[in-house]
């Protein structure tokens, strides 16, 4: 149990301290490697969650795919690389202003409400064929709806992204 | 492990993702940050999975992650269009419906 908490402890302050800094570096290539670094750290979060399949998805589609997808925008737009004050606009301290008054309101509500509460760690545990046989079974049809709406998110983007 | 110390930290991924696509003048760097806030979604309907010991959050978690893809696909499809009809990204430039 102690151990579970170290490890909550560094990942979570890995994942903090990384989404910080990819607000607000001034290099967008900086940005999008410290994205992987949040999201590997979620990774890690949901294997310590018991959920594997979660965390292998997570590695597979967004550092995988989504992170080369980024990669591509960067370099195909041109964006100017390691330009000081050009990527934060003036309205930034609104920004903070809106963006704290929401975590903090966030977390007030939590604090008041869940307050101590443990998280559930004798539950039942669900490998990836109990995953599996729930998706096929009672969401069969939301993921029928999804391959569906994937399919045309791909032809939509390839029509938008056309050169004619 | 409390409850609240993933639900703190799903909020926090939020809230910066909020100042992310609220700040940023990059459309691409608005998008990564809207990343973020699907991901802090992610971790609450793990985290109450496990607390009420159903699979359902895991699913929903996945669906998420695919319905994000979606997203980013379209997305950025939509900046490389800006980009070949504006040659801007900055989506201050964008103000074609300010009266």
């Amino acid at each position: 149990m102690v151990a579970q908490n170290i490890f909550f402890g560094i990942i979570a302050a890995i994942v903090v301290v990384s989404a910080l800094r990819m607000v607000t570096t001034r290099n967008i290539v900086h940005a999008a490697l410290y994205l992987v670094a949040v999201l590997g750290g979620l990774g890690a979060l949901y294997i310590l969650l018991t959920a594997e399949f979660v965390a292998t998805t997570q590695v597979l589609v967004y550092i995988g795919a989504v992170m080369v997808l980024f990669l591509f925008g960067i370099m195909l737009t041109k964006a100017p690389l390691g330009n000081a004050m050009e990527m934060t606009g003036a309205q930034w301290p609104i920004a903070v202003v809106v963006s704290v008054l929401l975590g903090g309101v966030t977390v007030c509500s939590l604090v008041a409400h869940f307050g101590s509460d443990r998280l559930v760690t004798d539950g039942p545990i669900f490998r990836t064929a109990d995953v599996s046989d729930e998706v096929f079974s009672t969401y069969i049809i939301p993921f029928e709806a999804i391959s569906v709406l994937l399919l045309a998110a791909l032809i939509g983007a390839i029509v938008l992204a056309r050169k004619d | 492990m409390l409850l609240n110390q993933f639900l703190i930290l799903g909020a926090l991924l939020f809230a910066v993702g909020v100042y992310g696509v609220l700040a940023r003048r990059n459309g691409v760097m608005v998008l990564m940050s809207i990343e973020l806030m699907l991901n802090a979604v992610n971790i609450n309907l793990v985290v109450f999975g496990v607390q009420h010991g159903v699979v359902s959050g895991q699913v929903f978690a996945l669906f998420v992650i695919a319905v994000a893809a979606a997203e980013v696909g379209v997305g950025l499809a939509i900046v490389l269009l800006l980009y070949r009809n504006r040659t801007s990204i900055d989506v201050e430039d964008f103000d074609l419906m300010r009266g």
